[in-house]
């Protein structure tokens, strides 16, 4: 499989700040592959000068076979992109943003007036095509801006945070499209601080800190990197905390974590469906009362924490409940 | 296509959306037609009512000077949409687009002339309503109009230089209205320059706003033998140095705005 998407030892500083610091991406064609980090992390760097809006202080690039400083004429013709602000014209309408696109791609009059309204059509904006985009919401000018990545039908598609700041509807509806575009083998770029927006759209995740690529694999591989499934099991005593340790320790993979504050105990497991069941079994034998159990599958925060030392942004704690 | 016709046609349809922006946008549509009128109808009936002049109407003697105003406040329309636009990420989006990378500023200042047209043509009619008239030939009032037009667009490139160069809407508009305003008021447009005092004179006579009017007004005829000619070179020769500044600004602001515009979106 060659690879849409190459860069190797990007760096960019910007006076005394370096934003890129020997960035190395691989993009297989019709893959996605999700740049994860926090602010400030290199992430939008990344993609502007994949989309040839920078030109980076060393390293190089290309996209779609073409070099991003070298080819960036020809490169444009083969990408889209869309930003985390919607670069949509607030007093045109729908339509005539989409026909402005198209006529810059120089598809024609006629061409870019009939594909205006098939994206229109295919991204639900159908009836508010000829309405100022003004009046729009949040995640319909997302979606129009969206669509005018795809105006030229481009073989690969740069998102940088596509949903950064709409709402949880809007975020879902957004994911949607996105999933259909990649079914339909376009290959993908995708930005996000959102850790679960990376687990659902990316086929691999490039955990980014500090301008380079920190950890990079599947969302699976990146979890087992931390541990694979862990048991969290509360009850009711101290004695029975006591109890339920000496009783699960033989199934645990690992070291067990007894928090005595919290009244519970934390077990390491490799078979996590049957070792629950039969950790439920010998409790119920030894008559210790349980308030909560659960199988937990690390979750994408817990790689970050792990790789970097501190959180993926402000929103982890609300996306990991 | 080549090169120089997928910029022309890139420019025409960045053009077409400044225009369907503008007539959008009603702040910007007053700019263009009610402010050119509230002009006229200002300027003749409250100054051309108190203020006589030998041998003609002194609403005559002012309306070149009143289209002079007008373009080039409406110039300002390219620096401030530019501005507007730079906070937006609508540069950023026409970038990865395989347009002709100068079609941004030519569109801009195409449709810009434009509405600095209908501005000319709105106060023109409004003009002859209320008793201004061209006394020379249609050849002559056509190069008049002409000569104002491509001074509008010569001051868009030096507006969108400025507005590039500070890239906030409200520090552009107000630089440009602290420049603008004595660059208009230091001239001829309203009053004989040659009665300014010492320095002021000659400052007004030799800034390009007043050769314009001096030019506009002979084009048109809005002249009276019963006033003093005016004696600085450059009015002496009003017409062809009036053409010359537009010339050289354009030479001058083109190639400055273009720098100016890659490096302000290219960061």
């Amino acid at each position: 499989m060659t690879d849409a998407i190459v860069a190797e030892g990007l760096v960019k500083k910007y006076g005394a700040v370096t934003a890129l610091d020997g960035m190395d991406l691989r993009v297989p064609e019709g893959t996605v592959l999700g740049l994860l980090g926090p602010n400030g992390a290199g992430k939008t760097t990344t993609v502007r000068i994949l989309t040839t809006l920078l030109v980076p202080d060393a390293g190089h690039a290309s996209v779609a076979g073409f070099d991003v400083v070298r080819d960036a004429g020809r490169l444009r013709a083969r990408i889209g992109a869309s930003g985390q602000y919607a670069a949509v014209d607030d007093h045109l309408t729908g339509a005539e943003n989409l026909e402005m696109v198209g006529r810059l791609y120089h598809l024609g009059a006629k061409r870019s007036r009939e594909r205006a309204r098939e994206l229109l059509e295919r991204f639900d904006l159908a009836g508010a095509a000829d309405r100022p985009v003004q009046g729009y919401s949040g995640g319909m000018r997302r979606r129009l801006d969206l669509a005018g990545a795809l105006v030229a039908d481009p073989p690969v598609l740069f998102l940088d945070e596509p949903t950064t700041g709409l709402d949880p509807r809007a975020r879902i509806g957004l994911w949607e499209v996105i999933g259909e575009l990649v079914a339909a083998g376009t290959t993908v770029l995708l930005t996000t601080q959102y850790l679960e927006e990376a687990d659902r759209l990316a086929d691999r995740i490039a955990v980014v800190d500090g301008g380079r690529v920190i950890a990079l694999g599947t969302a699976d591989e990146l979890k087992s990197q931390v541990g694979g499934d862990r048991i969290e099991l509360s009850v009711a005593t101290a004695a029975g905390l006591a109890t339920a340790a000496r009783t699960l320790a033989p199934l645990a993979a690992g070291d067990l974590r007894v928090d005595d504050a919290a009244l519970r105990v934390t077990i390491p497991v490799d078979d996590g469906p049957a070792t629950l069941t039969s950790a439920l079994g010998r409790l119920a034998a030894e008559q210790v009362t349980v308030r909560d159990v659960g199988l937990r599958r690390p979750t994408l925060d817990d790689v970050f924490l792990t790789l970097t030392g501190h959180q993926a942004g402000h929103t982890t704690k609300e996306l990991s409940r | 296509m080549n090169a120089m016709q997928l910029a022309v046609a890139d420019g025409l349809t960045i053009a077409k959306r400044n225009a369907l922006k503008i007539r959008r946008a009603p702040d910007l549509l007053g700019g263009v037609v009610m402010l050119p009128i509230v002009f006229v109808l200002l300027f003749t009936y409250v100054f051309g009512s108190m203020i006589s002049l030998p041998g003609m109407s002194y609403g005559e003697y002012m309306l070149p000077g009143i289209f002079v105003l007008t373009i080039v406040t409406s110039a300002q329309i390219t620096g401030y949409t530019l501005t507007q636009d730079l906070q937006k990420g609508i540069f950023d989006r026409f970038r990865t687009l395989p347009m002709s990378p100068s079609a941004v500023l030519t569109g801009q200042t195409i449709s810009d002339v434009i509405m600095n047209l209908a501005s000319v043509i709105t106060m023109s009619l409004v003009g002859l309503l209320v008793g201004w008239r061209i006394r020379t030939s249609p050849l002559e009032a056509l190069l008049g109009f002409v000569m104002l037009v491509l001074f509008a667009y010569a001051f868009s490139w030096v507006t969108a230089t400025v507005a590039l160069a500070l890239r906030t809407p409200e520090v552009f508009n107000n630089i440009v209205t602290l420049v603008s305003f004595p660059l208009v008021f230091l001239s001829n447009a309203f009053a004989d320059s040659s009665r300014l005092p010492g320095p002021l004179g000659v400052i007004a006579e030799w800034n390009p706003v007043s050769t314009l009017v001096q030019a506009a007004r002979e084009l048109f005829g809005n002249t009276s033998p019963a006033m003093p000619a005016p004696s600085a070179w450059p009015l002496r020769h009003a017409v062809p140095v009036s053409l010359l500044w537009s010339v050289v600004l354009l030479v001058v602001f083109v190639p400055l705005a273009t720098r100016l515009y890659k490096k302000a979106v290219s960061r």
